[in-house]
């Protein structure tokens, strides 16, 4: 029982929240194991902002039951604000919740290519350097469970690419879970294990490929949604490198 | 030489200054200065009962603002009043009701001045012992509490989705705060212990580029007013705790000027 148990990081069952008189969201289950990628898809407000934090127990009252099995959590959150009167250069940040040898501090910025902002001040930083850094900052301790909430907002195109290709590469070497939160549904259907498709409640979940032919799905996202898979898997057999190397394509 | 007024006075402030300063940044940083304000006000409640019931002035200082702090959490989670109208409520209110407590006390003289804006004169080596044990029981416990605090200051989901255990530290922070106001009363006065928490921390930002550095700059900031602010009192015959905070003003001022150097560098 106990090693199947270690199997799983997180589990969601049948959770809800309930605040200032509507739920936002319910009826929500679904597991993060070692070594797969969950995805959460959905249109704005439909709950995957709340599923993702129901899952790191930020929540105080929720419906349902929440379990976890780890304590070793990195969390890349939708937005993070950084005040004027806060001084706080990149280093400081990767500190913040978890000691750090030097090393480890220079190989996830590097793996993420913004080594060289170290010593710069966090409020300087562009969109998506901050993206890069606060991926950095939740990898570098190597956790089990990655909580990643739309973690490449407002990085470039090529970059996107690449950190999504990182993310694939963390989930498998570290052989953590993550539970991912994305807009770009051609990642979602390309290199995740298993998505949820939110609207408030869960409206269909599976494999990519069983979700992208759900009729609940084209009606979330309109047909073309559908097509992605396809147009993506073709695409994907001449641009993947064989070793599955992280380094960027060109 | 702790027998001289102005030697015990001097070293009660530079204690003051050591424990402000870190403390300072967290108000500042986590935007508290209101909050400092609200449990200074409440002090005057907490040296009324220490008068009425003759206990010592910081010990019931303590239990009020703590007190009083704790009311204000509980308000926070039961009422929709936005925080800065509760803060209010309970500054000025805790304010009143001590000024009431007072009158009804009225075989004692009160040094209203000393308890408003503080009194060297009135720093005894008890209060020496109570300012340097207390205040190195507090950066002690600002030190374990470092990594949690300074995390759920930056961002408390971050903080909590990662063990750090925010509401805890946050209500040890608190505590944290009555405690340095109940042992600075005398020294600076309940109406100024706010300025002491923000003035040098405030001088620090312009100056700093990174947290600790900011730390270190506001201890230095407000161990520079002490001296200059007591020694200039002493030469001008003016109150202490005014021009300790005077003295911070100054240096404030000063730090603006390398902010302007630096942007100009910048350009």
């Amino acid at each position: 029982m106990k090693s199947e148990n270690n199997k799983f990081l997180v589990k969601l069952d049948n959770t809800g929240v309930f605040q200032n008189n509507k739920w936002l969201v319910k009826g929500v289950s679904l597991e993060v194991e070692r070594g797969k990628i969950v995805t959460l898809i959905g249109p704005n407000g439909s709950g995957k902002t709340t599923t993702a934090k129901i899952a790191l127990g930020l929540y105080k009252n929720i419906q349902g039951k929440v379990e976890k099995f780890t304590k070793k959590i990195g969390y890349v959150p939708q937005k993070i604000s950084i005040d004027w009167t806060l001084p706080i250069r990149v280093l400081d940040f990767m500190l913040l919740t978890q000691n750090l040898s030097d090393d480890e501090i220079n190989t996830a910025l590097n793996l993420t290519g913004v080594e060289h902002l170290k010593n710069n001040n966090l409020r300087n930083l562009s969109g998506g350097e901050f993206q890069r850094v606060l991926i950095a900052r939740a990898i570098a301790k190597k956790p089990d469970l990655l909580v990643l909430d739309e973690p490449v907002q407002g990085v470039d195109f090529k970059g996107e690419i690449a950190l999504y290709e990182l993310i694939k590469t963390i989930s498998d070497k570290l052989n953590c879970g993550i539970l991912l939160i994305s807009h770009d549904l051609h990642v979602v259907m390309s290199a995740t294990d298993y998505v949820v498709c939110l609207n408030g409640h869960v409206c269909c979940s599976g494999t990519p490929q069983a979700v992208a032919n759900d009729n609940k799905y084209k009606e979330l996202f309109g047909d073309r949604a559908s097509t992605i898979l396809s147009v993506y898997e073709h695409n994907h057999d001449h641009t993947h490198s064989p070793d599955g190397s992280i380094k960027r394509k060109q | 030489m702790f027998d001289d007024f102005f030697i015990r006075a001097l070293i009660a402030g530079l204690g003051v200054a050591l424990v402000t300063g870190p403390l300072g940044c967290f108000v500042i940083w986590r935007r508290l200065s209101f909050f400092g304000d609200t449990l200074s006000h409440s002090a005057l409640l907490g040296v009324t009962l220490a008068v009425s019931f003759d206990i010592n002035i910081a010990f019931s200082v303590f239990i009020i603002s703590s007190a009083v702090a704790l009311i204000l959490l509980k308000l926070q989670k039961t009422t929709n009043l936005p925080g800065d109208a509760l803060l209010g409520l309970l500054a000025h209110s805790s304010l009143a009701v001590g000024l009431v407590a007072i009158g009804f006390l009225s075989f004692i003289r009160f040094d209203i001045m000393g308890l408003l804006f503080g009194d060297i004169l009135s720093v005894t080596k008890n209060d020496l012992i109570i300012i340097w044990v207390g205040g190195a029981i507090i950066l002690f416990v600002l030190k374990l509490i470092w990594k949690p605090l300074f995390a759920s200051t930056v961002n408390y989901e971050l903080a909590d989705a990662e063990g750090m255990r925010p509401e805890r530290v946050n209500a040890i922070f608190t505590i944290l705060m009555a405690a340095i106001i109940a042992i600075s009363i005398k020294m600076i006065g309940l109406l100024l212990i706010t300025g002491m928490l923000i003035i040098p921390a405030a001088m620090a930002r312009n100056i700093s580029n990174n947290p600790k550095q900011m730390v270190l700059f506001s201890i230095i900031g407000g161990l520079l007013s002490v001296v200059i602010g007591l020694f200039g009192s002493l030469e001008i015959n003016s109150p202490s705790g005014p021009s300790i905070i005077t003295a911070g003003l100054i240096l404030f001022i000063l730090s603006l000027i390398k902010i302007k150097r630096l942007s100009q560098l910048n350009n």
